[in-house]
């Protein structure tokens, strides 16, 4: 069966109310990630900030902030996407799953859109907080949850493929190898500038560079066609991630 | 409708890389049957019941499923399946009901009738006051009995069972039994796979005898102890080493001779006559047992070598 035609998804919404029921009974953890941006914005942003000045001519919690939002969304679409991978190999829920009408796609999908569901509280509560603190700058902020819905898709549905790949625990060793590196360097708390040519083109190849582009521009009032060219990456990881999600889990658990 | 078999199966080959698990099997599957899959482990019993669940696609061969095609209707034909897994595979982030309601959730069954739903099936499986515990905690014997609950919630046409009693205590095992036997009575099309004989003899109506993924006797469990063992066995062990068998055979009575490592199995018209007849020659024992013939002695005629290990 090709890919294309598995993903049909329609049951996709039965693994959002899955997860709802389990949720529902532990609502407080879903607010765990929330402080994580917060945190950073207040120790880097206005502390370290107080010695660093201006970035590009505004203050440097301005700087900051919409990258923090971008990892923020980052981070709680993969914290997330680890639990599938628990799902995947210990608590057999999707074979359960998979032997009622409910396909591989559906699994792959629901999995992704709740991972970015949770994110985006977190993005919408920080997006709230940055506002109050004056550091959204122009109207186009209006479009930041969307995008974080976006970069959320992104690294869900990379963070559910990766999930499928993994063997033991010890594997989240590589994905924070992975992860943190990003989170640092991905121009979050300086611009691009800052690096020699040859590496800026490293730092443009990640997704988490895009994603920043995409924040910062619109929460400073500054965006342009680039930031199609963002969003565009971005839709194109979302897509590969539930396809390569949705193949592996149809031949490991479906053969 | 009427007379198409639920499964019609033809040559089914499953293989794993160079591992042949299901070595061209035919079987037929009628409605309102209770069939049954006998053998030991790595028989290809799974591996078949996979198949015809329609999560794992046959190598080749020709298989329908309530008419339908496996590979093209998958999703069709899981909707009208009961799924009974070796391993339970229920929900443990979720409570007893909420594992039947989400699980008919899955086929689309709407909310307000799965309460209701819920809670006879719990009734049924005798797990009503467990309804709000999460899952867990629950014997063995209770989890057997929540997933086989969990597969009647889209009230299926076919129910699979793979090993359903499989690693239970003996009590658990007959309440599972019961269950399954009133769900035969009810009308309800039974597929099952086991390795116990009991089993087999109490719930298969017929049954197929599986070894190295091939099939090799087929027939009610009555027919086929008639057809390929004695009426009766006599069970002897031995403190010592066992004597030769050739020294057993009492003058025209036994059939047939089997030697295990920790017993030998005489076949017999008459049990008692020959173990009396036995003990008349003075043979030393440490124990003598006379028992009618079961599935375990066909298992055993038919492949050389005992079910349970």
């Amino acid at each position: 069966m090709s890919a294309i035609a598995a993903v049909t998804a329609g049951g996709a919404r039965f693994l959002l109310e899955r997860n709802l029921m389990v949720y529902r009974r532990i609502w407080l953890v879903i607010f765990s990630g929330f402080f994580e941006p917060l945190f950073y914005l207040f120790s880097m942003g206005f502390g370290l900030g107080h010695f660093v000045g201006h970035v590009n001519g505004i203050s440097y919690a301005s700087f900051i902030a919409p990258a923090l939002l971008a990892s923020s969304a980052m981070n709680g679409a993969i914290y997330d996407a680890t639990n599938v991978f628990w799902k995947l190999r210990y608590a057999k829920v999707y074979d359960a799953i998979l032997s009622t009408p409910v396909g591989p796609a559906d699994v792959a999908v629901g999995e992704s859109v709740w991972a970015v569901f949770r994110g985006l509280i977190y993005s919408f509560g920080f997006l709230i907080v940055i506002a109050a603190l004056g550091l959204v700058h122009s109207w186009w902020a209006l479009l930041a949850l969307p995008a974080a819905a976006l970069i959320g898709s992104a690294f869900a549905g990379l963070g559910v493929a990766a999930m499928t790949y993994f063997r033991s625990w010890q594997d989240f060793e590589l994905l924070a190898l992975v992860q943190l590196p990003m989170f640092l360097f991905s121009t979050t708390f300086y611009p691009i500038t800052v690096y020699p040519h040859a590496i800026q083109w490293i730092v443009r190849v990640t997704p988490l560079y895009h994603a920043i582009q995409l924040l910062r521009t619109l929460i400073l009032g500054s965006p342009g066609l680039p930031q199609l060219g963002d969003a565009a990456y971005l839709a194109v990881l979302a897509a590969v991630g539930i396809v390569i999600a949705t193949r592996r889990i149809h031949r490991q658990l479906l053969s | 409708m009427a007379g198409s078999p639920l499964v019609h199966a033809r040559g089914l080959v499953k293989e794993f890389g160079r591992l042949v698990a299901v070595d061209g099997i035919d079987f037929d599957v009628q409605r309102g049957e209770a069939f049954g899959f006998l053998g030991p482990n790595g028989a290809g019993k799974t591996s078949t019941m996979r198949i015809v669940g329609c999560i794992s696609p046959p190598t080749a061969g020709t298989l329908r499923v309530l008419d339908l095609d496996p590979v093209a209707d998958g999703a069709r034909i899981r909707a009208k399946l009961g799924v009974v897994p070796q391993q339970d595979t229920l929900d443990s982030e979720l409570t007893v009901r909420e594992n039947i309601l989400i699980y008919g959730r899955y086929f689309g069954l709407a909310r307000a009738d799965l309460r209701e739903k819920a809670a006879q099936l719990l009734d049924f499986v005798q797990l009503s006051e467990r309804a709000d515990d999460p899952v867990e905690p629950l014997s063995g014997g209770m989890k057997r009995r929540l997933t086989i609950a969990r597969s009647l919630v889209n009230d299926p046409q076919v129910l699979l069972l793979d090993e359903p009693t499989t690693g239970l205590d003996p009590q658990a095992r007959h309440l599972v039994w019961d269950r399954l036997f009133r769900l035969k009575q009810q009308g309800a099309s039974l597929i099952l796979t086991t390795h116990y004989m009991d089993e087999a003899e109490q719930l298969c109506d017929r049954l197929v005898v599986m070894d190295n993924g091939k099939i090799v006797a087929e027939g009610s469990p009555l027919e086929l102890i008639r057809r390929y063992s004695t009426r009766e066995v006599v069970e002897l062990r031995f403190a010592d080493r066992p004597p030769e068998p050739a020294e057993l055979r009492v003058d025209g009575l036994v059939d047939r001779i089997e030697s295990l490592p920790d017993r030998i199995l005489i076949y017999t018209e008459d049990g008692d006559h020959v173990a009396t007849a036995l003990h008349e020659r003075g043979l030393e024992t440490s124990s003598v047992l006379v028992r009618r013939s079961t599935l375990e002695d066909v298992f055993l005629h038919l492949t050389g070598r005992s079910l349970v290990d």
